[in-house]
């Protein structure tokens, strides 16, 4: 029995009386793939801020592998292996794709560090070989700013890539994709689970047949259903309050 | 590829003219003190007047790169930079005090005329080790870094932003103003320092003085520019940039955003304090009103006029701004601060990139 990469056991967030989260658990393995779905509110978002950092628990345990991740800060979070793509496609506008992603590739933080970075053959490789991933080759020398939406998906995902990190969290990959992107962005995932451990927050339940997950439903901040996708669409509670309106 | 390891150039205005006319705008500048020396019915002459105001202009040109550095790239507008600035002045203050000696008013072979005047009995510990020059240049870098690095950690380890980081920096300035206005601090009161003799066993108020001053201020602006240049152009500088403009995300990468800013804001505050050292003993008095809040705002002007976010900018912005002040301060004085916020104001709305915006094509 190995033991699992993350491990969240009876977390709640109470936001000014309102619980976001309510006594959730959710156990992820080491290269597992796994969806998360549910209704608006549902606490998807929470669940991924308090896992980075960016929200403290009320109560609960979170843990990656042996750390408790309810006592560190979002960077020391992220240097422990834990990578993040919010769902809306934050990235630096004001640098190139190919600066954004040498930003995100992993290596030394620290001012100094960054004052002496020389660019390698082999950081440039890397860097070459996700963009060539992604599909952004092309745009290498273009300000973020300037991509579209599906693109700066993508960016972000290339930035999560080259982070290297042993636990991807991924809110909403494809929201504003065209068929054929969210296609790609599915087996792009596939690809990377197995080697790592991914977890996705996602509204498209096509993509998320797509990923051939397992898959948690979550409603009013803890988990209403677990299982294979068709598990849980057939699941009663789970028809009632999301997928049947 | 290697083309993707070139810095874009800023805007269409290549990389080549700018660093040309840089070149042509130093020669000149470095000239001027040598026309000086040329007889007065010459046609190129250039007066003291002309020597003594851009010298200090030249500080002040420091200040805004200093600025600059740590709004423009990294998004901290400090309103309270007048504050390291007077601080290094203050610090090359009271060498120039100790270097009067005897030949104070009052001629005690020790103590300044102020504090003769206010019964002091002997120096206070910390004027200890002034009377060396190398320590007081120490003093003018180390004491706004050690200011800048206690206030900023605190702010920025409590994710203090924007305009309350401003408000702090300001209030900062304010408090010390308020401070050095008192006599028994030992810095002069209201009345600061001056009537100062000479610096480094040059008379002050020489041709010679002038002209060494002048070279000297010239070559901190030359090493600040290759300073803030190279962090721009490394990995920091588009670190910092990234913090610019989203800090949060630059954290869920794994820097520790405290770290960086505490670097550029505590280098920033030295560079500042550096540029006071020198701006002293060219106008030959330092007083409180060096600390007041709206010199800080002034600074933060020149940077927003000339272009925040390139370091040319800032440059362009001091001596541009500080040209128009002396002109109209000749010419208009009760219009100076009408001028000055309209200048802001007309800049925010009309130029959001600053002068340099006029030269550069927007960026793609």
């Amino acid at each position: 029995m190995t033991e699992p990469v993350l491990y969240l056991d009876g977390v709640s967030v109470v936001f000014d009386g309102f619980k976001a989260l309510n006594s959730l658990s959710l156990i992820v393995d080491a290269g597992e793939l796994r969806a998360i779905i549910g209704p608006n509110g549902a606490g998807k978002t929470t669940m991924m801020d308090v896992i980075t950092g960016k929200t403290r628990p009320t109560a609960g345990v979170v843990r990656f592998r042996e750390h408790d991740l309810t006592k560190l800060d979002e960077a020391t979070i992220a240097n422990l292996g834990i990578g993040r793509k919010f769902q809306k496609p934050t990235m630096f506008d004001a640098l190139t794709v190919f600066e954004n992603l040498e930003l995100a590739l992993k290596a030394p933080r620290g001012p100094f560090s960054c004052l002496r970075w020389v660019l390698t053959g082999e950081a440039r490789r890397r860097i070459e070989a996700v963009m060539e991933e992604v599909g952004l080759a092309s745009r290498a020398q273009d300000r973020a700013a300037i991509l579209s939406h599906g693109q700066r998906q993508w960016l972000e995902i290339g930035m999560l890539l080259m982070q290297d990190p042993e636990l991807l969290l991924v809110d909403e990959p494809v929201a504003g994709m065209t068929d054929q992107e969210t296609e790609h962005t599915a087996a792009l995932l596939v690809r990377i689970a197995g080697e790592r451990s991914v977890v996705v927050v996602e509204h498209d339940l096509e993509f998320v047949r797509a990923l051939g997950s397992k898959v948690t439903v979550l409603c009013e901040g803890s988990m209403l259903s677990e299982g294979s996708i068709d598990h849980v669409q057939n699941d009663p509670r789970v028809i009632e309050v999301y997928l049947g309106r | 590829m290697s083309a993707s390891l070139a810095a874009p150039a800023p805007g269409g205005f290549g990389r080549m003219t700018l660093r040309l006319v840089l070149i042509g705008a130093v020669l000149l500048l470095a000239m001027l003190p040598a026309l000086n020396r040329l007889p007065a019915d010459s046609a190129l002459h250039v007066s003291d007047f002309i020597v003594s105001i851009t010298g200090k202009w030249i500080t002040y040109a420091i200040l805004a790169l200093a600025i600059d550095l740590a709004w423009g790239y990294a998004g901290i507008l400090s309103l309270g930079h007048g504050a390291f600035f007077a601080l290094g002045g203050y610090a090359i203050g009271m060498h120039l005090m100790r270097l009067i000696g005897p030949r104070g008013v009052y001629g005690h072979p020790v103590l300044p005329d102020f504090m003769v005047f206010l019964g002091y009995r002997e120096l206070p510990w910390y004027w200890l080790g002034f009377d060396h020059f190398p320590f007081a240049i120490l003093m003018a870098v180390a004491v706004p870094g050690l200011l800048a690095g206690i206030v900023g950690y605190l702010a920025f380890r409590s994710r203090i932003t924007g305009v309350y980081l401003s408000i702090i920096t300001q209030a900062l300035t304010y408090a010390l103003m308020l401070a050095f206005f008192r006599n028994d601090m030992g810095f002069g009161g209201n009345n600061g320092f001056t009537d100062f003799k000479e610096l480094l066993g040059m008379p002050l108020n020489t041709p010679t003085a002038r002209s060494a001053l002048f070279y000297a201020s010239l070559l901190l602006l030359l090493a600040a520019l290759w300073l803030c240049s190279s962090i721009t152009r490394s990995k920091l500088g588009r670190v910092l940039v990234a913090i610019r403009d989203a800090e949060s995300r630059v954290r869920f990468l794994g820097y520790d955003v405290t770290q960086h800013k505490l670097f550029v804001f505590v280098l920033s505050a030295m560079i500042a304090g550096l540029a006071g050292a020198l701006y002293v003993p060219q106008v030959g008095i330092i007083n409180p009103g060096e600390f007041s809040p709206g010199n800080s705002i002034e600074a933060v002007i020149w940077v927003a006029v000339g272009g925040r976010g390139t370091l040319v900018g800032a440059l362009l912005g001091a001596f541009s701004v500080n040209a128009l002040k002396t002109w109209l301060t000749t010419v208009a004085p009760d219009l100076w601060l009408f001028a000055l916020g309209g200048l802001f104001v007309a800049v925010t709305l009309f130029l959001p990139r600053g002068l340099i915006g006029l030269f550069s094509k927007a960026p793609k």
